[in-house]
């Protein structure tokens, strides 16, 4: 079989590219005495020999990342229906806007009279999102989903303990994100999963059998992560509210409901959000995110410091914004400074683009994409070998079970997913969740073209044709990527995780 | 308003008959009644691009940023110049919008950047393995310390107080969850004292918090605390900036077993505190109790040589309610930067780098600690930041030298009671012989001021 340039390509680290004498920086001028180092800080608390770092001159520096990132798969290359991770169009005014030398260059320990521009933001997005949440308090601190899920549950654990109630553990769905339970047992707690209904929504006499006095919360993800929204959510939090524990809502698939049903009015008491899903902060290849938390009235004592309020000004003045770090209740600092604040200048401009209207629209658009794509999977040729896990309307994602394909034509999600890249897409989440046999979990976003997905189910459709002929094809792809299938066992067997020099 | 959507009117009709609904509404039947949003969002209407720029654009005009006054402002950020070719690798969409590298086929670019940055903290804190970097450095240390707790269970927590108070304030919220108590070890002459931390170790102390340079700016004898604490079995923790880990020493040969810092001042802007990224190193014997992901090198089935994200089984997604960490992602764009900006600055620029910053430095202490009014609060060797203070109130001092264009640094008393007069001040390769001399003036011209203007009401 013939290889692609990028295959002929072997991959070269900037360690190797290194050769003694060539160089990129120029040092500034010193200006000051040229005193020698050992005079300053004493010789044997310097370095012997320096870091091995790469000498490479600029232009080679910028060529070996330019061509290395032709090895990436890109959201705006192509379709990239991840689910649950909601990979929606990144708008290029946000890049431009959080560039600004007012936000970029800015000091996070600035006198605040002189950050009033960044504190008034971080004001107004709290206040949008809360908004969208339906909960009247939030501190934008959390640096990601996990951490969002982190402080949750730490206020959880305050607000009982501040109430003298020392509970013992915590209840996630089976269907939930493996951040749920991880975060359960860093916050001491033990976790006790809770089943899944026919319906795929949560098993309510399982419920009802553990949830006990010793239960702090129940963490849930709605619409879950089988893109189901829950029709028992009200009956669910009046069983956790009944043994006063707190409801947490994980906001991962926050983009389904936004405008349209809001967590605070479902009976949450915390939510976290994913400002890099439903409110396009760039996945930058894994990270910057961030992970908002809002919460209800009862939880606000224990918010992290500090937190960003508002003073209404004397008079007809204007209000100004403070960091207030005088919060005896909070549970601290899960982090330096302020939170990730490039991320809420990027949110912010998307929520100030859209506005209510705007961003109604684009989970109804977003719930339309996923029945639409869903409907042109059930079509003949597709539905008899990857059925829908839930046979119900779904949100803004779906799950199909490869099961029957595996079963009938020989081929793994697995590989199906290794053969979409050859079509040139970025496959789906694949064996996620747990619960559904060969999962295939599909969001394709608002921002996707009708003729897009048509295209993606047809590409779908073309490998089940082709698996049905010779499985092997799809059994061995992908074979036009910068490399084939990797040996993931054993780079895990024998780790080699940096270069050797 | 605007909108990044694409489907018109004729695209809606089409797709719902295909799905065999009658309108969007009905797609969201399955929403109890009781629970819809029937109203509008409370928020302001959405507006056209140019206007949320210009929206934008002034409040960012609003804050005072290093592009408006000479600053020194550090204190665990600092402004560093970060070279133009960063903001072009950055801003490339393959680097910008890709997820985190599920299918490794199609991420070779994001997992090489990956296992250099591994590489590159590796050489720099001396230490064998690195993850791919976490969120931040306070939470990095938060990290650090959870990882003690799984290696030896040991439930005392020992921090000097020279550690970042963002991170010591960080370590107090995480060890509610997994079960430690944190102590302070206090500081003398600037440094972690280290008969007080001897007096306090004991066989139940699980780990030993350092930071280097500390946060007064000091240079701290890494080797002979850690030598203190590895008497008692306790696990040694580092945070550490990367600028100076170019010229000092690195703790991993120092018997330091986990080094963690702030990434920020390895080409990442200021941002008003973030994002940027933690990076975290560690003896050989803990990858498999690593938090975070790490990318490790491998073979495709052709043979060619590839990376994948490795030890997966230690992550939450695998390993679920036992997994080492909660957490699920690097910072990938930021340790991107940091790689870019460490082969930019390369092997010899680094250390360059940090001499200019140790000279400068020393340059601008002496200077200051001319003026009148003005003495040392520690007379330790260091690198970029120091802490000098007034016989006047730092906070009124630092207000009449923003009015001049200069932020000389930051009020110590805010975050250490103990100096109500320290001022610490910071410098970067931005800050020339110009700005050390203008600050110098503007300094003792504020003390001064100062000084005039108590007498005067005094009188």
């Amino acid at each position: 079989m013939s290889q692609t340039p990028q295959q002929l390509d072997h991959a070269v680290t900037i360690f190797e590219k290194s050769k003694s004498g060539r160089r990129a920086f120029t040092p500034p001028a010193a200006e000051v005495p040229d005193r020698p180092i050992t005079e300053l800080i004493p010789e044997r608390m310097l370095r012997v020999s320096p870091a091995k770092l790469p000498e490479v001159s600029e232009p080679e520096i910028v060529r070996h990342y330019t061509r290395i990132s032709k090895r990436n798969f890109d959201l705006d290359s192509g379709f990239y229906p991840l689910g649950s991770c909601t990979m929606k169009h990144n708008p290029r005014l946000h890049e431009r806007v959080a560039a600004l030398p007012g936000n970029s260059r800015l000091h996070p320990l600035q006198d605040e009279r002189r950050a009033q521009g960044a504190l008034e933001l971080m004001w107004n997005l709290q206040h949008a999102l809360g908004e969208v949440a339906g909960l009247p308090h939030v501190s934008l601190q959390p640096s990601a989903g996990s951490h969002g899920e982190l402080a949750g549950v730490l206020l959880t654990r305050a607000y009982h303990e501040d109430r003298g109630d020392r509970r013992t553990k915590v209840l996630t769905p089976d269907t939930a994100h493996g951040t749920n339970p991880a975060t359960v047992t860093m916050c001491g707690y033990e976790v006790v999963k809770v089943g899944t209904n026919p319906d795929g929504g949560v098993d309510l006499d399982d419920l009802r059998e553990k949830a006990d006095d010793q239960v702090a919360c129940l963490m849930l993800t709605n619409p879950n992560t089988l893109g189901l929204f829950d029709t028992n959510i009200e009956e669910i939090a009046e069983i956790v509210h009944g043994v006063g524990a707190t409801l947490y809502y994980d906001g991962a698939n926050l983009n389904a409901v936004m405008g349209i049903s809001r967590p605070g009015d479902m009976g949450f008491d915390i939510v976290h959000f994913n400002l890099h899903k439903s409110f396009t902060q760039p996945h930058g290849g894994g990270g910057p995110g961030a992970g908002p938390i809002a919460v209800s009235e009862r939880i606000e004592p224990y918010l992290p410091r500090p937190q960003v309020v508002r003073l209404e000004g004397n008079g007809g003045e204007q209000p100004t914004f403070t960091l207030d770090d005088d919060r005896p209740k909070s549970i601290g600092r899960l982090r330096g400074f302020q939170g990730n604040y490039g991320v809420f200048v990027r949110s912010y401009a998307y929520i100030r683009s859209l506005g209510a209207e705007g961003l109604r629209e684009a989970s109804e658009l977003a719930v339309l994409n996923a029945n639409y794509l869903l409907a042109r999977l059930s079509e003949k040729g597709v539905v008899e070998y990857l059925p829908v896990a839930y046979d119900r309307v779904c949100m803004h994602e779906f799950v199909l079970s490869g099961a029957p394909m595996k079963r009938d034509l020989g081929i793994r999600t697995l590989d199906l997913a290794k053969r979409l890249l050859d079509h040139g897409y970025h496959p789906p989440t694949v064996y996620f969740p747990l619960l559904v046999d060969e999962a295939l979990l599909i969001e394709p976003t608002e921002t996707e073209t009708k003729e897009t997905l048509d295209a993606f189910a047809d590409a779908i459709a073309e490998i089940l044709v082709e698996a049905a002929n010779d499985p092997s094809v799809a059994q061995a792809a992908p074979y036009s990527t910068p490399v084939r299938r990797l040996d993931e066992a054993g780079a895990a067997k024998q780790p080699v995780v940096r270069q050797p020099l | 308003m605007s909108s990044y959507t694409a489907a018109t009117e004729q695209d809606i009709v089409e797709m719902l008959a295909k799905i065999g609904c009658d309108s969007i509404e009905d797609l969201f039947a399955a929403i109890p009644e009781g629970v819809r949003f029937d109203s509008r969002l409370d928020l302001p209407e959405g507006k056209p691009e140019q206007e949320v720029y210009a929206e934008l654009k002034e409040l960012s005009a609003r804050n005072t940023s290093a592009d408006d006054e000479v600053t020194f402002l550090g204190a665990g950020m600092y402004d560093h110049y970060v070279p133009s070719l960063i903001d072009a690798l950055t801003s490339r969409a393959e680097f910008l919008t890709p997820y985190t590298p599920y299918q490794p086929e199609v991420s070779q670019g994001g997992l090489q950047v990956m296992f250099e940055y591994q590489t590159a903290i590796s050489e720099l804190t001396g230490l064998p393995v690195s993850n791919a970097s976490l969120y931040e450095g306070p939470s990095a240390v938060g990290s650090a310390a959870y990882l003690a707790k799984l290696v030896n269970g040991r439930s005392r927590h020992l921090v000097s107080r020279g550690v970042h108070p963002h991170s010591r304030a960080t370590l107090e919220t995480l060890a509610v969850g997994n079960g430690t108590t944190v102590e302070e070890i206090p500081l003398k002459d600037g440094v972690t004292d280290i008969e007080a931390l001897q007096a306090m170790l004991g066989d139940d102390v699980g780990a030993v918090i350092l930071q280097q340079p500390n946060f007064l700016g000091s240079v701290e004898d890494i080797e002979q605390l850690t030598a203190a604490a590895k008497e008692h079995g306790a696990l040694v923790i580092a945070s550490c900036d990367p600028i100076p880990l170019g010229i000092l020493q690195p703790p991993g040969e120092q018997g330091v077993d986990v080094v963690v810092g702030e990434g920020q001042t390895l080409g990442n802007r200021l941002d008003y505190g973030g994002p940027s990224f933690g990076f975290f190193a560690a003896a050989q014997e803990h990858i498999r109790k690593m938090p975070g992901r790490i990318a490790g090198e491998t073979t495709d089935a052709d043979g060619r040589r590839g990376w994948v994200l490795t030890l997966q089984t230690r992550e939450q997604h695998i390993r679920r309610e036992k997994a080492t960490s909660n957490i699920c992602t690097a910072q990938a764009l930021n340790a991107l930067a940091g790689v870019v900006y460490l082969a930019w600055l390369g092997r010899r620029g680094l250390v360059e780098l940090g001499e200019l910053l140790v000279r400068r430095t020393d340059f601008a202490r002496s200077q200051l600690l001319a003026l009148d009014g003005v003495t040392a609060l520690h007379e330790q060797p260091v690198v970029r930041e120091f802490a000098i203070q007034l016989d006047v109130p730092v906070a009124a001092v630092i207000e009449r030298c923003q009015a001049e264009g200069v932020n000389p640094g930051f009020e110590l008393g805010r975050e250490y009671p103990e100096y109500p007069n320290g001022l610490l001040i910071a410098l970067t390769e931005r800050r020339g012989r110009a700005d050390i001399d203008l600050l110098v003036e503007v300094l003792s011209s504020a003390i001064t001021a100062e000084r005039a203007s108590r007498t005067a009401v005094a009188a």
